[in-house]
Parts: structure tokens; sequence; C-alpha cells
């Protein structure tokens, strides 16, 4: 799509709509009466009028569990996952799909949760870092990155072993330079590459997933 | 990122009306581009007209055509069988684009709509005439490492970024568009722009249109194709020079062939006088460093990337040799 207008127009109408919802909220309430002014000033009615406006509704499993939720469009499944439902697992790393710390399954097929709105995803299936291991029991992946040290100071580590393991479900780490191009997705700073190729090629030849 | 109205649309009639009636709403696809550019304050629509649901998802088998829907995911259509058969090319390019993740989410339709990766586009506080028209280039004088060589303009230097489109110029592509005005196809070599004074506009698509699906006639390049991508690292980056090289060989002749570059103009560029020199000649490297040198004619570089003045003409040759099989 092409995009005519300047920044500085498009941030003003932005903001204006939101600030034309507040403001005509609080007008009303003055115009009710001065008490119920005040009152409504010190419950910030007119912030959540404006914002039960802005939510709409999100129906999503996440690891299993079914999340009836309202949500502003803007919010990423990312923020939700981590603000909202304290699924902090999955890692906010650049917040821009560059560097795949923020790697989650929609539908079994491995996103950047970073660079996709929550609302997109009504009635899909997530999983995340915390939904892989069967209770207590670890999934084969997990265990292959800590047998081969697949991680030095773990912040990229949850979006790695998940893309690992869509890595291998989609047929693509028939060999140690295909993993690299089709792990090529997950920035890892401090270069455990070597480990994490070692892992996903263990896991691989075990056929266990 | 400011907020925004969001709706999720089911046929494509409905994505239309919603763009008819607000100028200022965005069809929202993949969103790998537009949510990144909406974070960074580069594009702030009031409205996301959600086309994710639209039954663009079709690959399929024409009367010697390839059909592919606008809102097949990236990384299905460079696995599908019926690509990987017919149009080979086309999945190597887009292979080597993104990374895995990128690609399942991103859609054919919004990877030709990707817009560019200018630094200075995605900075809000530096002059840009394709993010603010009129205020001036800043890449012009600036870093440049990455610009055109070709076909740029005063007002702006920046490339097209996608390795989908250099493929699919390379193979006559067409566009299926739907609008108010109903349904019509564009030439992918007509599909994207020079910047010229209008740097704001990458394509010739109406904001009103939406892209139903792409074209591609068939041909008998499968055996020998190449895409070539040089670039900063060994994945996940975008191209510094990227070459498209389709042949059909009869022998150690050329019968046909097609050439494309990306990372070096504000469009897809086709290279359609190297083609013709080489058309019905002899594949041999004397030949294809005559083509590199046509293909050269007109390029002009803005300092930090002089370098691509030596390094595209090398990939044109080297792209040829790997798709020929020519060694020396």
């Amino acid at each position: 799509m092409i995009e005519n207008k300047s920044q500085e127009e498009q941030g003003i109408k932005g903001n204006s709509r939101r600030d034309f919802l507040k403001k005509s909220s609080v007008i009303t309430a003055i115009a009710l009466t001065p008490a119920a002014a005040v009152k409504a000033s010190d419950l910030k009615l007119d912030e959540r009028f404006s914002d039960a406006l802005e939510q709409q509704s999100l129906s999503i499993e996440i690891n299993g569990q079914q999340h009836e939720l309202k949500v502003e469009p803007r919010l990423t499944l990312l923020d939700l996952l981590r603000e909202r439902l304290k699924l902090t697992g999955t890692k906010k790393g650049c917040d821009q799909g560059q560097c795949g710390a923020c790697t989650v399954h929609i539908d079994g097929v491995r996103t950047n949760s970073c660079l996709t709105l929550a609302i997109m995803h009504d009635g899909a299936k997530i999983t995340t870092i915390e939904g892989l291991s069967n209770g207590t029991r670890l999934h084969p992946m997990q265990e292959a990155f800590i047998k081969h040290d697949g991680f030095q100071c773990g912040y990229c580590t949850p979006g790695q072993i998940m893309s690992a393991v869509a890595c291998i479900n989609e047929g693509h780490a028939n060999s140690e330079t295909e993993i690299r191009e089709f792990m090529s997705g997950n920035i890892c700073r401090c270069g455990a590459y070597a480990n994490i190729v070692n892992a996903i090629q263990e896991v691989k030849a075990g056929g266990k997933i | 990122m400011n907020n925004f109205q969001y709706t999720r649309v089911k046929s494509p009639a409905t994505a239309i009306t919603e763009l008819s009636k607000n100028p200022a709403a965005k069809l929202l696809a993949g969103g790998t581009n537009l949510i990144d550019l909406m974070k960074y304050g580069v594009m702030s629509p009031d409205k996301l007209v959600d086309i994710n649901r639209l039954e663009f998802s079709d690959i399929k088998r024409g009367q010697g055509t390839l059909h592919i829907g606008s809102m097949v995911r990236n990384s299905v259509a460079a696995a599908d069988a019926t690509v990987l058969e017919y149009q080979p090319l086309l999945s190597q390019a887009m292979l080597a684009g993104a990374s895995a993740q990128l690609r399942n989410k991103a859609s054919m339709g919004g990877n030709l709509l990707q817009r560019t990766r200018c630094p200075y586009f995605y900075d809000i506080t530096a002059d840009c005439n394709k993010r603010a028209p009129g205020t001036g280039c800043s890449a012009l004088e600036g870093f440049n490492r990455m610009h055109a060589i070709f076909g740029a303009s005063s007002s702006c230097i920046a490339v097209n970024p996608s390795d989908m489109n250099v493929a699919l110029v390379a193979l006559d592509a067409v566009v299926q568009v739907s609008g108010p005005k109903g349904n019509r196809s564009i030439m992918m070599a007509d599909f994207h722009r020079l910047p010229g004074t209008h740097p704001e506009l990458d394509s010739t698509l109406d904001k009103k249109e939406i892209i139903t699906g792409i074209v591609i006639p068939d041909n008998a390049f499968a055996k020998h194709t190449t895409y070539l991508k040089v670039r900063d690292r060994a994945s996940y980056a975008f191209a510094l020079i990227s070459v498209a090289a389709a042949l059909e060989m009869d022998g150690s002749t050329i019968k046909d062939l097609r050439l494309a570059m990306g990372g070096v103009a504000h469009k897809p560029w086709r290279l359609t006088e190297a083609e013709n020199f080489l058309k019905g000649k002899t594949a041999s490297v004397a030949n294809f460093k005559l083509a590199a040198e046509l293909a050269m004619k007109g390029a002009k570089s803005y300092g930090h990337n002089d370098f691509k003045l030596k390094l595209a003409p090398n990939s044109i040759i080297q792209a040829l040799k790997t798709a020929s099989g020519v060694k020396a």
C-alpha cells in the first residue's frame, strides 16, 4: 500500500480521535453535575470509556488453555503473552523481527510474535516455550540444548528451541548447512551456534519429534 | 505504536469498500513489514483491514500458466511441488529472503508491496522524500552503501528490498488486482515504479485496489536457473546485489534467457539489453562478460556504494556461469 501523508499529519490525526473520546466523555460528565465529574475523574472513567471502545474480543488458545480476552488492536502477540498473560518465557529481543527471540508456534507454524498482532489470531492455537514440556518432563529439544550447552546467557534460548522444533518438523534439518540456513532467523549473541546445531542434529537423528 | 481501528474482512469486495471509504486505511496481510513500520512510526494508518482470511490461498496450474494466490505464504509457495517443478527460480529467490519465521507469515501480495529498507526512510527524524515528500533525500549525501545504481533520481536513491520481486520480473509474471472499477492485470515490469519526483509511490497499484494473485507464464528455464544473492552475511540479510538468471539451453547455445537484478534500483531491474545480446549465442565466460558490460550501461554510484559498480557485473557473470554450468 502506498503512503502519502507525512508522519506529523498522521500522528496528529491518530492522537486526536483518542483525545476526542477522552475529552468528550469528560465534558459529558461535567454536564451532569460537578460532583459526578469529580467522581468520574477520580475513577478515570474517561480513560476507561475510551479504552473500552477501542478494545476488541479475542478468543485464543495458549498452551492448551482457552482465553477469552479484550485487547487493543495494536497489542502484539508477544506483548499479550508477556504483559497480559505473564508468560515471560517468550523473550523480547529486538521487537523488530530481526532476532527471533520471540518465536512461538501459531497453529504449529513458527512465527515472530513481535511482528504479529494478537487480534489477528482469533481462534488460533499458540504454543510457547512454557507449553513445550510434558508436565515436568522436558521436551527432547530442551534436553538436547542442556546436554550440548546450546546457550550461554540463555536469552535467545526459548526462541531457538521453538524454532529448532519447527525446523525439524518442516523437514529442514537434513544437514548442518540446511540447519544453519533455516535457523538463521534466530540470532545468538553469545555465539552458541555450533552447539545449537549439534542439539538439533541429535534430536533429528533420535526421531523424537 | 499509535492505536488504530481494526476490522477483519471475509470478502475482497468488503476490503475494497473499506479502502474506498477510508483513504487512511491499510490492508493487513502477513504484517511483517507493515507492523514493523508502524512501530517505528513510519506508517500510522487509521484503520487496518485484515485480509488474512480471504481465500487467495491457492496454487494451481492454468493453461500454460502457474497461478499463485496473493495470500499464499512465502514459505508455502517456496516449498510447493508445482512451483518447484515449473518455476524453481521463484522458490530459490524466496528462500534467499528473510528468515523461516518471516517467510511463514509473509504473503505473496505483501512481499510485492514490501517497502524499502533505506535507513533514512525508517528514521523519522531524517529527511526522506519517500516518507515525507518534499523534505529531501538524506541518502544522497549520507550513508548510501545499500543504495541504487540504476534509475535513481535526485529525490530518492532507495532500492526495492525484495528477492521475490527480482525472480517475478525475470519470469514475466503478471500481478492480478481487483478494485472498485473491476479487475485488471499489471505486468510485473510495470508494477513497481522508478522514483522520479514521486518516490512516495512504490508501485502503480491504486490505493483502493487489492492484489488477488500472481500469474507466471510457462517457460523452458527450469533446468538452468540461479538466484545469486550477495550480502553482508551468509543468510538473513538484504541483498547488496542479487541476480536472477534463467536460461534455456540447446547444447552450448543459449536459446532463450531472462536476467534481472536486485539491490540496484527502486524496482526489480530487468537486464533486457544483456538478454538480447546473449540470446542465440554460445554460453561462454567471454560472452557473459560482454553481456555484463551491456547491463552496466548507465550505472551511477553515490560514494559508499561505488563497490556495486564492480560487484554487479561480477555477480551477473557468476550467476550466468552457475545457471549454464559453464566454468571457464
